[in-house]
C-alpha cells in the first residue's frame, strides 16, 4: 500500500483517493514528514505577514488623496523606475526558483548561480528604491509632508526591509549550504527562504498595482 | 539521496508549499514550470502598465482592469512560484490561503468601507496650509 501511494501520480491522485479503501484514506496515524510541517509552518507565517501588509494597504488605501495640499502620487512616481524595480523582483523569483530545483538535486552550479543572480537582482531593486526614497525627501516630499506620504513611505519601505531581511537570509543560506552541503535540515530552510521571496513578489505585485499604477495614472 | 528522503511524503498525501509535486524530479520539467509562470507574470505585468499609461480604454474602467490583472498574476505566483495548487495533496495550504485571504478582505474592504462613511459625515473643515 505504500509503495502504491508513494507511486501515486498526484496529476490524477482524485482518482486514486477514490479507489482508495475508506479505512486507510481515514487512518491519521503517520506524522507527515518534517518537511511538510516546516513548510506548513512557515506557510502559516507568510499568510499572517500578509495579513500584516494587508492593514498597512488599507492605511495607504484611505489616506492616498490626503496631500495636505503637497505633491500627489501623480506628481511624484517615476513608472519607469517602477518597471524595472518589477523586472528585477520577477526575475529574481525565477531565479530563485532555479535555486530551489538546484538544491533539490544538488546541482552546485544551479544552486549557487541561482542564489547569486537572486541576490544580484535583489540588490538591485534596492538600490533603485533607495535612490526614489532619497530623491523624494530631498524634494521635501519626505514621510513627514503629508498623511500619504507617511502611509506610502510605511508601506513601501515596509517591503524594501522585508527585501534587505531576505537578502540577508539568502546569504546566510549560501554560506550554510557550502559550510555544511545538501543536508535535510538545511534544504528546509532553503524551502522556506524560496517561500519568502516568492511571497516578497506577491507583496510586491499588490504594491505596485495600488500604489505606483494607481497613483501615477488612474 | 538519503538525506533528501525528506522530500518524499510519509504518507501519499499531503505536500509541503513550495515544493513540486512528488514524482517531477526531473530538473528539466522543474525549470519550464519556472519559465511559464515567468512568461505569465510578464505578460500580466506588462498589460498592466500599458493599461495604466494608455488612453484606449474608458477611462473609469482602467482601477478595475488593473485590480483583475494583479489578482491574475497574484494566481500565477502562487500557482507557479508557490506550488500552491488545489490537489488533494494541497488541502491544508489552500485551506490556510483562504483563511488568510478572508482576513485581508475584511481589513481592507472594512477599512475602506468605514473611512469612506466617516469622511462622508465630517463637517467641511479649513486645511491648515504650511
Amino acid at each position: 500500500m505504500t509503495a502504491f501511494q508513494a507511486g501515486a501520480d498526484y496529476g490524477d491522485g482524485r482518482r486514486e483517493e477514490a479507489r482508495r479503501p475508506a479505512a486507510i484514506a481515514l487512518d491519521h496515524s503517520d506524522p507527515a514528514s518534517k518537511r511538510i510541517i516546516v513548510g506548513y509552518g512557515f506557510w502559516i507565517f507568510l499568510l499572517s505577514d500578509i495579513i500584516m501588509f494587508s492593514a498597512f494597504f488599507a492605511t495607504y488605501a484611505v489616506l492616498s488623496g490626503e496631500t495636505a495640499g503637497g505633491p500627489s502620487g501623480r506628481d511624484l512616481f517615476d513608472l519607469h523606475n517602477v518597471a524595472i524595480e518589477t523586472a528585477c523582483l520577477l526575475l529574481s523569483s525565477f531565479t530563485c526558483g532555479l535555486a530551489a530545483i538546484g538544491a533539490r538535486a544538488h546541482n552546485g552550479l544551479m544552486y549557487y548561480g541561482g542564489m547569486a543572480a537572486t541576490c544580484v537582482l535583489g540588490l538591485g531593486f534596492l538600490a533603485i528604491e533607495i535612490r526614489e526614497f532619497v530623491g523624494l525627501v530631498a524634494q521635501g516630499a519626505g514621510p513627514t509632508r503629508s498623511a500619504f506620504l507617511s502611509a506610502f513611505f510605511t508601506l513601501v519601505g515596509c517591503h524594501g526591509v522585508h527585501v534587505t531581511l531576505g537578502i540577508l537570509w539568502l546569504l546566510t543560506m549560501i554560506a550554510q549550504v557550502f559550510a555544511k552541503g545538501y543536508r535535510a535540515d538545511i534544504l528546509r530552510r532553503v524551502l522556506c527562504f524560496a517561500l519568502f521571496w516568492h511571497t516578497l513578489d506577491i507583496i510586491w505585485v499588490a504594491i505596485f498595482t495600488v500604489v505606483y499604477l494607481f497613483g501615477a495614472g488612474a | 539521496m538519503s538525506s533528501t528522503d525528506d522530500y518524499q511524503p510519509l504518507r501519499g498525501d499531503d505536500h509541503a508549499p513550495g515544493d513540486e509535486p512528488v514524482g517531477r524530479h526531473e530538473i528539466a520539467e522543474g525549470v519550464v514550470g519556472y519559465l511559464v509562470g515567468l512568461g505569465l507574470a510578464i505578460l500580466l505585468t506588462a498589460v498592466s502598465f500599458f493599461i495604466a499609461g494608455t488612453s484606449l480604454v474608458w477611462h473609469p474602467s482602467i482601477p478595475i482592469a488593473l485590480v483583475v490583472l494583479a489578482v491574475a498574476q497574484i494566481g500565477v505566483h502562487l500557482v507557479f512560484f508557490l506550488h500552491i495548487t488545489t490537489g488533494p495533496d494541497n488541502v491544508n495550504n489552500i485551506l490556510a490561503l483562504a483563511f488568510g485571504v478572508l482576513i485581508v478582505f475584511l481589513i481592507i474592504v472594512g477599512s475602506l468601507w468605514i473611512m469612506y462613511n466617516l469622511s462622508q459625515n465630517m463637517m467641511p473643515m479649513a486645511m491648515p496650509t504650511g
